[in-house]
């Protein structure tokens, strides 16, 4: 009996270990393919009303993308599913879909969808290759997809250049661009490469560009998964300087090696750093703000200390635009339909256009209705060591806007060396705080928007170690409808992107 | 067979209950549909009687976005803490009033006030107070600073106040306004200063 128990428990053991042996091999492969598998594709979308990404899905071997929320930035849209059918309305244009067919009715035309309109988790996807043609029923003007590389161009904003050697000298490759840009600059051995995810340039004539040049032979412009590339092939090191404007970049040869042995800020390994390059410069700063180095033997490259903010850490965004509430916290209900948190992300979306227009750098905190906790909006903001923080709120009382800067608590800590105290970091930038608030005020003012500049407690604008406001958006008369226009938004958004853009020298030299 | 007088005896007892019954049915359903007395949220501590004293309210009003200075007569206990509660029910009393020129949610009151040496004054508000509250900057903004400065302009030495929501802390009022930490009464001053300018 003993020796059958014994059996069976051995028996036993040894399946169970098979079964290990399985499940182990089962988990390795599963990793294996998980870290495999293709990045997530996106469809880049450039509008004069926002530039934005989507996720392309794939169904029955085909990609496809949520209309709704492609036409979600674009105006006012609603959605509604009566099973078998999905009605979508934008700006007063209905839509109807069917599932499972492949075509749809537009303002009672049919439209051709090139494959079965598919429904999930309340998602009405259309395929990506029929956008070009679906969508100006809706928009009413012309759109240009690049179906390959996943970018959606409305309306003419493209953004075209020229690169050419300069005249004075050839070691020097000078990019014009027809609106600002904020490439991230990467390099690697013999390449320096600007990639452009949120700006709409486009191919120019030919996508290899040859200049003649010994130094720098040739460019070549490539599209991929929304974003496009520039990638330049060097025989020396080069640094990337950008101009005030934002709207030319210019590539010249690094100082030399020694340079880099003596400055201390070298950048080693072969692939050098991915840097990014913010386009509104420091106070003083000439073109050669925000650099990036190249080494085509990929050694030690200097990195000029103007490309940089306090602590010799890397500025990406000059400014982050934070649109307030989200996801559970709704904010003030500003009407029965109206909440206040999709107020501010419109207007977010539309500051942070405005702010580019105007060559800087912008990072919106919260783009979708995601629930961000006040404590996350601090920390993410104070780690871009962006030189301005704007927190966005919208109210149903009042009229016109109101500023507000931190109503810093009472110090309960000091700051002990170079920690600051969470609940007032705010202590050292408030009168840099109040200056932004000021050049935003005058700005709304020479708009004849009605502007009240105040202090409030009103987190996380006390836990921030830069300059912070909070623009609190009322509507310009007890009327709340205009609160949602586009006009009106586009008025206090380019009035308070004037704002920052006025005082940026300021900001920028902030420690 | 049943006798006659017995069947008419059991049909009027069924009718009867028919008939109660579609009664008590209809009496229940007008129980529902008709108005619930609404619940005397009013304090019950009695008002306090005797001599009235001069004092300054900092009173908010909504349609223009302002905090003013506004004298008032009213009873005030001997005791130091009491007199704070009294001053902030007063407040309130303007708040609750049909003609407010900035309405609190019906119910909202104010628990208790703790003054703490040196100088820490702790406002203990109800939930029906915060949790009803107006949301926005501006509108949880005045409440605080109207609350603190009548609060500080009529008991001398508070320097910092601390806000508790049902005795416990709260992250904000109604979304906006921070009671996290403790106000600087030296800032509500300032802030006040520049809530008595209209926009």
């Amino acid at each position: 009996m003993h020796s059958i128990r014994g059996g069976i428990r051995g028996h036993s053991t040894s399946a169970w270990r098979r079964v290990g042996v399985a499940a182990g091999v089962f988990v390795v492969l599963a990793v294996l393919l998980a870290s495999s598998a293709a990045p997530e594709k996106h469809l880049s979308v450039y509008s004069t009303a926002a530039n934005y990404s989507l996720p392309i899905v794939q169904r029955q071997g085909r990609e496809y993308v949520g209309l709704l929320e492609l036409l979600d930035p674009l105006g006012t849209v609603s959605a509604k599913f009566e099973p078998p059918r999905w009605r979508i309305h934008y700006n007063g244009i209905l839509g109807e879909f069917v599932v499972g067919k492949s075509y749809s009715r537009i303002q009672g035309r049919d439209a051709d969808l090139g494959g079965k309109f598919l429904m999930e988790n309340g998602r009405g996807l259309v395929l990506v290759a029929s956008l070009g043609s679906l969508l100006p029923r809706f928009l009413g003007g012309g759109v240009t997809l690049h179906q390959e590389s996943g970018r959606l161009f409305i309306g003419s904003v493209a953004t075209h250049f020229t690169a050419s050697v300069s005249q004075d000298d050839a070691s020097h490759l000078v990019f014009h661009f027809t609106a600002p840009v904020n490439p991230s600059v990467s390099t690697e051995p013999g390449k320096l490469r600007m990639t452009f995810s949120h700006e709409p340039v486009t191919s120019p004539a030919s996508p290899t560009l040859t200049f003649g040049s010994k130094t720098i032979p040739e460019a070549t412009y490539s599209e991929s998964n929304g974003a496009a590339q520039i990638t330049v092939s060097t025989t020396i090191p080069l640094i990337a300087g950008f101009s005030p404007d934002g709207k030319t970049i210019t590539l010249s040869p690094t100082k030399s090696q020694t340079a880099a042995t003596t400055t201390g800020t070298a950048v080693a390994g072969p692939t050098a750093p991915v840097a990014t390059a913010p386009a509104a410069p420091a106070p003083g700063v000439t073109s050669s703000t925000g650099t990036a180095a190249a080494s085509p033997q990929g050694g030690a490259v200097p990195q000029p200390p103007a490309a940089r903010p306090s602590g010799g850490v890397a500025r990406r965004y000059f400014a982050v635009v934070d649109a307030s509430h989200g996801g559970n916290d709704r904010g003030e209900a500003l009407s029965t339909t109206l909440a206040e948190k999709d107020v501010t992300v419109a207007f977010a979306r539309r500051l942070r256009q405005e702010l580019e227009n105007r060559g800087i750098p912008t990072l919106v905190l919260r783009d979708s209705d995601a629930t961000v906790s006040l404590d996350d909006r601090a920390y993410y903001a104070n780690t871009t060591h962006a030189a301005v923080y704007v927190a966005l709120h919208a109210a149903s009382n009042g009229h016109g806007v109101r500023l507000y800067t931190s109503l810093l608590p009472y110090a309960a800590e000091d700051d002990r060396g170079p920690f600051r105290s969470w609940s007032t970091a705010q202590s050292a930038s408030i009168a840099l705080s109040q200056a932004t608030a000021a050049s935003v005020a005058a700005e709304l003012k020479k708009q004849q928007v009605a502007v009240r500049t105040l202090t409030a407690p009103l987190r996380p604008l006390n836990n921030i170690n830069t300059a912070a406001i909070a623009v609190e958006v009322a509507a310009p008369s007890s009327d709340l409808a205009p609160l949602t226009s586009s006009d009106y938004q586009q008025l206090v958004a380019g009035a308070v992107a004037n704002g920052i853009a006025a005082i940026r020298m300021q900001l920028g030299a902030a420690p | 067979m049943i006798p006659r007088h017995l069947f008419i005896a059991v049909s009027v007892l069924l009718l009867a209950v028919l008939g109660m019954s579609v009664y008590a049915w209809r009496m229940r359903g007008r129980a529902a549909a008709g108005p619930v007395a609404s619940v005397d949220m009013r304090p019950v501590v009695p008002p306090v009687a005797g001599a009235t004293e001069q004092v300054t309210l900092f009173v908010a009003y909504d349609d223009t976005g302002v905090l003013l200075a506004q004298p008032a007569r009213i009873p005030l206990p001997s005791v130091r803490q009491q007199r704070a509660e009294e001053l902030l029910r007063s407040l309130l009393a303007l708040y609750l009033d049909k003609a407010s020129p900035h309405p609190l949610p019906e119910g909202a009151d104010v628990r208790s006030v703790y003054l703490v040496d040196p100088g820490l004054a702790v406002i203990d508000i109800n939930a029906a107070f915060a949790d009803g509250h107006r949301s926005g900057v501006l509108s949880e903004e005045l409440t605080v600073a109207s609350m603190i400065q009548t609060l500080s302009a009529n008991l001398p030495g508070i320097l910092r106040v601390k806000i508790l929501v049902e005795g416990k802390q709260r992250d904000t009022l109604a979304g906006h306004a921070d009671l996290s930490g403790f106000f600087d009464v030296s800032a509500i001053n300032q802030l006040t200063s520049q809530l008595q300018l209209s926009q």
